[in-house]
C-alpha cells in the first residue's frame, strides 16, 4: 500500500476511502482471506448441489471418476469447511484481536499464511477429487496438503496470538479468550490427527476413534469457540453495551473445553462401551453451554431488539445463534433418542451437522464479513439490497435443507428399527425429502454466488473510487486553469 | 488480565484431558489389540485380507464408498435357544423332562420330536432359563446345547449374525466405518452376496440388479474393448440394452476386480469371545457333579475345544 500518501485525506477532490491505520493494516490479509473464503464457499455449495442432484438421477455426472458421489461430496464439504468456514473464521478472528486489542496486524506474515492455507486447500480439494482422499471423515484432504496447511496455519495462528499478546487494554473481552482457545485448539487436534492417522497410523479401530475425536473437536468445539467470539463482539457492538455476563461466557468456555471435547463417538461404534458412553454424557452436557450462550446473547440485546431492523450483519448473526441452539438441541435429543442405535446412521446426522456448520457458523461469518469489510475498505457495500437478498436466500436455503433432512432422518430411524421394511423402501421414502432439500441446496448455491458477488463488488467499488481519485489528482492541474478561464 | 496464565494453564489441561481420554487411552486399549481366537473353533482371527482385497480397500477409500455405506452392525441384546442334540440312553426320562419344559406339546408330538434331532426346544429366552432347561433335559446322557443368538434390528434385517467389534478391523488401513446408511450396511456383505459377478454387474449398472437403487454407476471401473480372438471369461453378461455393440465386450478393470475382492472379504462370521453367536455349549457342564449320569455324560461330551 505504498500509494497511501497520495490518497491522504488532505486531498479534497473526491472523498477517498478514509480508514484508520489499524483498519489499513488488516486490509490486505483480510481481503485475501475473505475473498478466498467466498470463493471456497461458492465451490463447496456448487459441489453440494451437484451431489444432491445425483440422488434424483444416479447416472448424473457419474462418468468421469473425479465427479463420482463419493469423491465430490467429501471434496465439497472440505472446501466448505477448510476453505470457507475455517478461513473466514481465522480472518474474523484476526480482525477481532486487532480491533479489541487496538494493535496493528502484521500484514505480510498474515497474507503469506493465507496464501499457504489456500494453496493447501486447493491441492487438498483436487487431491480428494483425484482419489487421494485419506478416507477419514473430516480429514479427507491428502497428506501432501497437510504440510502447507499447517505452515499457513502457523503463520496465521502465531501472528494472531501475537496480536493478542500486544493488546493495549490488559483486560480481555470474552471474545479474546474464546479466540485464543480456538487458536491453540486447532493445531493440537490437527497435528494429532495427521500424525496418528496419516503419518504414523495407529492400528485398527483406534483410527476411527481418533477420527471421531478430531471431527467433533473441529466441527463442534472449534466452530463454537470461533463462532461465538464473533457473535459476542457483534452483539455487544450493535447493542452499544457490554456483554451481558462475563461469567456466563467464561462458563461456556470451560464447558466446551472440558466436556464437549469428549463428544463424537456414536453408540454403535465397535469399541469398548465406555467410549460412546463418555461421548453421550459429554453431548448431553452440551445443554448447559446452549442455554448459557442463548441467555448471554439475549441479555445483551434485551429491550434493544430494534437494532436488528435493517441491520443485515446482525440479522445474519442472530440467525446463526438461533441455528446454533436448534442444531445442538438436535444433537442432544438425537443422542438421547438413539437407544435403538439407528438414528445416527440417518439423514438426521447430516441435518444436524449442516445446521451447525452452515446455519450457525457460516451465517455468523457472513454477518461478520459484512460488518468488517466496509470498515477496512472505508466504503459501504454498493448494493445493500443484494446483501439483504443474500440473507433471505441463505436463511431459506438452510431451512429448506435442514428441515426435510431432519424429518427424513426420524422417519428413516423408525424404518430401520423395523426389519420388515425393506431397505429399498427406506431409501425411496427418503427421496421425497431429498427433493425438497435439493431446492435448499440450490438456494444456498445462489446465496453463495451473491456473497462472492457482493464482496467482489465492494472491492471493485474501492478501486473505482481510488482510480477516480488518482485520476483527478493527476489531472487537477489540467482542469484548474480551464475552470479559471470560464 | 491477571488470571491470564492461569486460564492458559487450565485450558491446556482441558485439552490434555480430552486428548488422554479419547486418543491415548483408546490407543492403549484398542490400538494395542492383537489377533484373537474364535470360539469354539479356536481359529486365529482376524487374518489379514488377501492381497487383492487389500487393494480393493484402497479403491473403496479412493471412491468414497464410505460416504453411503457403513460397516458397523449394532446389537441390542442376545437371547438364548436350547437345542436338543442327542437323546442319550434314558428316553422316557428325557420325554418327561421335555414335557415338563413344554407341556403344550403333548406326548405324541414330543415323541416324534425326539426322533428328529437336533430340535430347538426353547427360543428367545435368557441365559439363566436356558441353563436350567438344558440341565433338566440332560438326563440319561441326552445332550442339550445352548445357542446364543444376538438380536437387533440390523441383524434381523439379515445384515449379519452378530455386532461388529474392534477385532474385525484389526488389519485395515484406513478403517472406514461409515456414518450414514444411504445404502445398506456392508460389514457382512461377503456372506450375504458371495457372487462376484453380481457385484460386477451391480457396480456397472446398479439398477439392473436392484430396481430403484440410488447408487451411481461406476462405469469408470470397466472398459469396453474389442473382442480379440475369443471373448474374455471376465466379460460382463448384461441385459441387451446395456450390452456392448457386437464385436465388443465390457470387462472389469483391475480396480473393479480388487473392489469386488474386498467386498467378498467383508464378513463378520467368526464367533468371538467378545461377541459370541450360535455357540453350542454342552449341557453337561451345567450338571451337578453328583448327578447319576455325570460320569457318562462327561465322557461323551467333549469340553469346548
Amino acid at each position: 500500500m505504498n500509494e497511501r500518501p497520495s490518497l491522504s485525506p488532505g486531498t479534497n477532490l473526491v472523498a477517498p476511502p478514509t480508514v484508520s491505520d489499524l483498519e489499513l493494516s488488516c486490509r490486505l490479509p483480510l481481503l485475501v482471506l475473505f475473498i478466498s473464503a467466498a470463493v471456497w464457499f461458492f465451490i463447496g455449495s456448487l459441489c453440494a448441489l451437484l451431489v444432491s442432484i445425483k440422488f434424483h438421477a444416479p447416472a448424473f455426472l457419474a462418468e468421469p471418476a473425479w465427479l463420482t458421489y463419493g469423491r465430490l461430496r467429501p471434496a465439497g464439504f472440505d472446501a466448505f469447511l477448510y476453505g470457507g468456514c475455517l478461513q473466514a473464521g481465522l480472518g474474523v478472528g484476526i480482525w477481532l484481536l486487532a480491533d479489541l486489542g487496538r494493535t496493528l496486524a502484521p500484514r505480510l506474515a498474515l497474507t503469506w499464511g493465507a496464501a499457504f492455507w489456500n494453496f493447501a486447500v486447493t491441492i487438498g480439494f483436487l487431491g480428494v477429487l483425484a482419489g487421494d482422499s485419506t478416507g477419514f471423515v473430516g480429514l479427507e484432504m491428502p497428506s501432501y496438503s497437510a504440510v502447507p496447511l499447517f505452515v499457513g496455519y502457523v503463520l496465521l495462528g502465531v501472528f494472531s496470538v501475537l496480536l493478542f499478546h500486544r493488546r493495549r487494554d490488559p483486560v480481555a473481552f470474552p471474545s479474546q479468550w474464546l479466540l485464543l482457545a480456538a487458536l491453540f485448539w486447532f493445531p493440537w487436534i490437527y497435528s494429532t490427527a495427521e500424525l496418528l492417522l496419516v503419518a504414523y497410523p495407529v492400528r485398527g479401530v483406534a483410527q476411527a476413534v481418533i477420527d471421531w475425536w478430531y471431527s467433533n473437536n473441529l466441527s463442534v468445539v472449534w466452530l463454537t469457540l470461533a463462532g461465538f467470539a464473533a457473535v459476542f463482539y457483534m452483539v455487544a457492538r450493535h447493542a452499544r453495551r457490554p456483554l451481558h455476563s462475563h461469567y456466563l461466557a467464561l462458563m461456556v468456555f470451560w464447558l466446551m473445553l472440558l466436556f464437549v471435547s469428549w463428544a463424537g463417538i456414536p453408540n454403535s461404534a465397535p469399541v469398548p462401551v465406555w467410549m460412546p458412553t463418555a461421548s453421550t454424557i459429554a453431548t448431553v452436557l452440551l445443554v448447559i453451554p446452549i442455554i448459557a450462550l442463548a441467555l448471554n446473547v439475549h441479555g445483551t440485546l434485551a429491550g434493544n431488539y430494534a437494532v436488528l431492523r435493517g441491520n443485515a450483519p446482525l440479522q445474519f448473526v442472530l440467525f446463526g445463534v438461533a441455528a446454533f441452539v436448534a442444531a445442538n438441541l438436535m444433537r442432544v435429543c438425537g443422542t438421547l433418542a438413539d437407544s435403538g442405535q439407528e438414528l445416527h446412521f440417518t439423514w438426521f446426522t447430516v441435518a444436524t451437522r449442516q445446521l451447525h456448520a452452515y446455519g450457525f457458523f457460516a451465517m455468523v461469518m457472513f454477518g461478520a464479513v459484512y460488518e468488517i469489510l466496509p470498515r477496512i475498505m472505508g466504503l459501504a457495500f454498493p448494493w445493500p439490497r443484494l446483501v439483504r437478498l443474500h440473507f433471505g436466500l441463505a436463511a431459506a436455503g438452510i431451512v429448506l435443507l435442514v428441515v426435510p433432512l431432519g424429518i427424513a432422518g426420524v422417519v428413516q430411524d423408525f424404518q430401520l428399527l423395523n426389519p420388515s421394511v425393506p431397505f429399498l423402501d427406506i431409501s425411496r421414502t427418503s427421496l421425497a425429502f431429498l427433493r425438497v432439500s435439493t431446492i435448499g441446496d440450490l438456494l444456498l448455491a445462489a446465496s453463495q454466488f451473491l456473497f462472492l458477488g457482493n464482496v467482489l463488488a465492494l472491492v471493485a467499488q474501492f478501486y473505482r473510487v481510488r482510480t477516480k481519485a488518482a485520476y483527478l489528482l493527476v489531472t487537477a492541474d489540467l482542469f484548474k486553469p480551464a475552470g479559471a478561464k470560464v | 488480565m491477571k488470571y491470564g496464565p492461569l486460564i492458559f494453564l487450565a485450558a491446556l489441561l482441558a485439552m490434555a484431558g480430552s486428548w488422554m481420554g479419547l486418543v491415548l487411552v483408546p490407543q492403549l486399549q484398542v490400538g494395542e489389540l492383537v489377533q484373537t481366537n474364535t470360539v469354539p473353533e479356536n481359529a486365529t482371527y482376524p487374518l489379514a485380507r488377501p492381497g487383492l482385497a487389500s487393494e480393493g480397500l484402497q479403491v473403496y477409500r479412493a471412491n468414497g464408498c464410505a460416504s453411503c455405506h457403513t460397516e458397523q452392525l449394532g446389537q441390542t441384546s442376545t437371547t438364548c435357544e436350547v437345542v436338543l442334540a442327542a437323546v442319550g440312553t434314558n428316553q422316557s426320562a428325557l420325554l418327561s423332562a421335555l414335557l415338563k419344559v413344554k407341556p403344550e406339546l403333548g406326548e405324541a408330538t414330543a415323541k416324534t420330536m425326539l426322533t428328529e434331532l437336533p430340535q430347538t426346544v426353547l427360543v428367545a429366552t435368557n441365559r439363566e432359563d436356558a441353563d436350567a432347561v438344558a440341565k433338566d433335559l440332560g438326563v440319561g446322557g441326552a445332550k442339550a446345547r445352548i445357542r446364543i443368538v444376538p438380536q437387533g434390528p440390523d441383524l434381523a434385517r439379515g445384515w449379519g449374525k452378530r455386532r461388529t467389534v474392534a477385532e474385525d478391523f484389526l488389519f485395515d488401513y484406513p478403517v472406514m466405518l461409515g456414518e450414514v446408511r444411504i445404502g445398506p450396511d456392508l460389514a457382512d456383505v461377503g456372506t450375504r452376496r458371495p457372487d462376484p459377478n453380481w457385484h460386477l454387474r451391480h457396480l456397472y449398472a446398479p439398477q439392473i440388479e436392484v430396481k430403484g437403487s440410488v447408487m451411481p454407476p461406476y462405469r469408470f471401473l470397466f472398459e469396453t474393448r474389442r473382442i480379440d480372438q475369443a471373448p474374455s471369461p471376465d466379460a460382463l453378461s448384461l441385459p441387451p440394452q446395456l450390452a456392448a455393440k457386437p464385436g465388443y465386450e465390457i470387462v472389469p478393470r483391475p480396480a473393479a476386480k480388487a473392489l469386488v475382492a474386498y467386498l467378498a472379504s467383508l464378513r463378520v462370521d467368526a464367533s468371538l469371545f467378545v461377541a459370541p453367536y450360535s455357540v453350542a455349549t454342552p449341557a453337561a457342564t451345567n450338571q451337578p457333579a453328583a448327578s447319576t449320569n455325570s460320569a457318562a455324560s462327561a465322557s461323551t461330551n467333549s469340553p469346548p475345544k
